[in-house]
């Protein structure tokens, strides 16, 4: 039961940790270490709520979380298990229950993540195959493919053999060649960091639960996170105001303005682009080495805790 | 691009700018510069077939290929997975800047004018 009742308080914490970062103001000077923490929230969170509910579910056996699926699994087969619980009356049944719960959680997660991979996979494979169909080569963008339409678009097709860079026409219309080079910079480092990769959890857990609002908005703060990595990387080889021209110029191509009645009953945030444009044009000190190393070390330390806290026997 | 690759899209060029299905000798004799086996031309149709990319419906003895869908459909398709205007889509590609709303944009505007201004 002391497992149990540490790991539900990890859980909260983790939940409070996410609030705590979506809402700082560091993520946008270290993105990187930002990310790594989203990454070794959600991964705690994950694991002790589903330790937690085990650890609970099977404290007859004394043996912990871990511990006690191994327990459960043996006797299951000899169906004493059931009966066992069955005979402890209501304490029984809600153990039984948080067993299911926690199983099916489980399976959510890792049948998300599996879906969102599979969709992946098929939708890249579709567009790569368009993409050889239509898309040609252009001599003032090497190593891209353009595709002939006036909407401004770049974006980048990762694959482990055939990952692509593409621009639209309209795209290489409104930039110059400084600001293509940024451009292209800033998407290669999408693919040659797989910053997919890095989401990819982010946006199956966002699949799984589309209607909670607060994994919605976790997912597009990674997402921005992952958007201010790749401009840190091109940056080192561009100007950050080309870079920061570039996305104006792109988000200026967009649509045209919705007439002012219609919109007058949400007001918006910020747009995600312009924060990425005042960081670019106005850069913030980059967090102190010593920082990013804390909450990399704190992002470890948390994932050996609830390790450990799964082999707690009591 | 691969030596297939680049067979696939003359293909495709040549059912483009026909306006009528196909068959494998028709295609054949409409890139005859490139001298190509008539095997090859029926494996290029088939991957092609294979890939949803054109459609065939038998007639007679022979097939008749003809493309699923214009080439501006094709562009249009992967403009709008590009702009992250699919549902479910988003994880499948990064775009540069994802697609945003009027006011968004005019935000955006505003901001490169004030920028451009001192210039100018």
């Amino acid at each position: 039961m002391v497992s149990a009742a540490l790991l539900s308080i990890v859980a909260v914490c983790c939940l409070v940790a996410m609030e705590a970062l979506h809402r700082a103001k560091w993520p946008s000077r270290g993105p990187y270490t930002a990310v790594i923490a989203w990454q070794a929230l959600g991964l705690a969170w994950g694991v002790s709520t589903i330790g937690a509910l085990l650890a609970f579910g099977l404290s007859s056996y004394e043996l912990g979380a871990a511990g006690g699926v191994m327990a459960m699994v043996s006797d299951l087969i000899t169906g004493e298990f059931l009966l066992a619980e069955f005979s402890q009356g209501l304490v029984g049944i809600s153990h039984l229950v948080a067993i299911v719960v926690a199983v099916t959680l489980t399976l959510v997660l890792f049948a998300g993540l599996v879906a969102s991979f599979v969709q992946v996979v098929r939708v890249r494979r579709r567009h790569h195959d368009l993409l050889e169909l239509v898309a040609s080569d252009h001599p003032d963008v090497p190593g891209a493919r353009v595709v002939d339409h006036p909407a401004a678009a770049a974006y980048c097709l990762p694959g482990v053999l055939r990952s692509q860079v593409v621009i639209s026409a309209g795209a290489l219309a409104v930039l110059d060649n400084r600001e293509l080079a940024a451009v292209l910079a800033h998407e290669h480092a999408h693919l040659r960091q797989r910053h997919d990769l890095v989401l990819l959890p982010f946006s199956s857990l966002k699949r799984a639960f589309p209607k909670v609002r607060l994994v919605r908005t976790y997912y597009e703060t990674v997402a921005l996170l992952i958007e201010m990595c790749a401009d840190d990387q091109a940056r080192r080889k561009s100007s950050s105001r080309e870079l920061a021209m570039a996305l104006l110029r792109f988000g200026a191509a967009g649509p045209a303005p919705v007439p002012a009645g219609a919109m007058a009953a949400v007001q918006h945030a910020e747009p995600d682009v312009m924060r990425r444009v005042n960081r670019l044009l106005r850069p913030d000190d980059e967090l102190p080495y010593h920082a990013g190393a804390i909450i990399m070390g704190s992002s470890a330390f948390l994932l050996a805790a609830v390790t450990c806290l799964w082999h707690i026997p009591v | 691009m691969n030596r297939l690759g680049e067979l696939e899209r003359a293909v495709m060029d040549v059912l483009w700018a026909r306006n009528e299905p196909m068959t494998v000798r028709e295609v054949g004799k409409a890139l005859a510069e490139r001298d190509l086996a008539h095997t090859t031309v029926m494996t290029v149709l088939d991957r092609l077939a294979k890939k949803k990319v054109v459609t065939r419906a038998r007639e007679g003895r022979a097939w008749r290929y003809r493309p699923a869908a214009s080439r501006e459909n094709y562009v249009s398709e992967l403009m709008f997975d590009a702009l992250g205007q699919t549902v479910d889509r988003d994880a499948a590609l990064a775009a540069f800047v994802q697609s945003m709303d009027g006011q968004e944009a005019e935000a955006l505007r505003r901001a490169l004018a004030e920028i451009e201004q001192p210039r100018n």
